[in-house]
């Protein structure tokens, strides 16, 4: 029985994903770019979540100089949701949902104090002739702030 | 799902929907949607594994995590979901320098409010941390 040293050398060149799903691994094989035999969780971890199918037709779908960020993003995907059975990446949406809530809250708390002290110091060094308004301090920053409304998908904030 | 309405997903299938379908309290005849882009996305198969591993009361949670997945990668085909992660850290990045300058300014008020005895002096840091 001999045995080819060009069909056993294409094999040792397979992707993750021929590996995996034990095939050859074609020349224009779609998903070799982005998972490489060296990564074989990378490619375990997308299989288990969408299936190769969906992950090669997805990237089939997209044009070539993009295919890398959604393999990346896919495997971001799955990694997440493998750890998270329950809220996969959503859960980093409503984590970051409420981190931004909780930050614009502190946020207001701190420009209100700013505003006192503003207010304080106006008072202080120059008192209002009567039947004038009050001169509002130019040290708060006003730029403006997005007031961002969190995403909820699942209004777990309410 | 009772009596003979097939669920979303034995519809999309072409299935007999069983009375124990793992598919059926979640995917509504009426919302064929909903389903559609799940298993698009996902696949049927993975979807009725990840179903399958979970407790029942988790099982609702998991499938509107995976909908809402679903129609990001839909949306946006490259990035999905991850996208717009990526968008909402960038806010709180934002949000934490926004925060770090007016703290910056709350301890100037201090400071100006604790040095009464020497105010040239405060009102010179005050508006050195200012022009930051």
């Amino acid at each position: 029985m001999s045995s080819s040293n060009s069909v056993e050398g294409s094999y040792s060149k397979r992707c993750a994903a021929c590996k995996h799903l034990r095939r050859r691994c074609a020349e224009d094989c779609v998903l070799a770019p982005y998972f490489p035999a060296t990564h074989p969780e990378r490619f375990e971890c997308v299989h288990k979540i969408f299936g190769a199918g969906n992950v090669a037709r997805m990237l089939k779908a997209i044009p070539v100089q993009e295919r890398a960020q959604a393999a990346d993003s896919l495997s971001a995907e799955a990694y997440w949701r493998v750890q998270d059975p329950v809220y996969g990446s959503t859960g980093i949406v409503i984590q970051t949902n409420q981190e931004i809530s909780s930050t614009q809250c502190e946020l207001a708390k701190i420009r209100a104090q700013i505003s006192m002290y503003e207010a304080q110091m106006a008072t202080e060094q120059q008192p209002p002739p009567p039947g004038l308004p009050q001169q509002q301090g130019s040290l708060g920053s006003q730029e403006n702030m997005p007031m961002f409304e969190p995403n909820d998908p699942f209004n777990f904030l309410n | 799902m009772g009596g003979n309405t097939p669920c979303a997903s034995c519809k999309l299938l072409r299935r007999r929907c069983a009375k124990e379908c793992i598919f059926a309290p979640y995917f509504p005849p009426e919302d064929p949607h909903k389903f559609a882009i799940v298993h698009k996305v996902f696949g049927a198969s993975n979807v009725s594994k990840m179903l399958q591993d979970l407790p029942v009361h988790q099982r609702a949670d998991a499938v509107s995590s995976l909908v809402y997945e679903a129609n990001a990668r839909m949306r946006d085909p490259v990035y999905g979901c991850v996208g717009a992660i990526s968008y909402l850290q960038h806010q709180v990045s934002q949000l934490q320098m926004q925060l770090a300058v007016a703290q910056a300014e709350i301890l100037c008020f201090q400071m100006q409010q604790q040095d009464s005895s020497s105010p040239s002096m405060a009102q010179k840091e005050c508006s050195h941390k200012s022009s930051l």
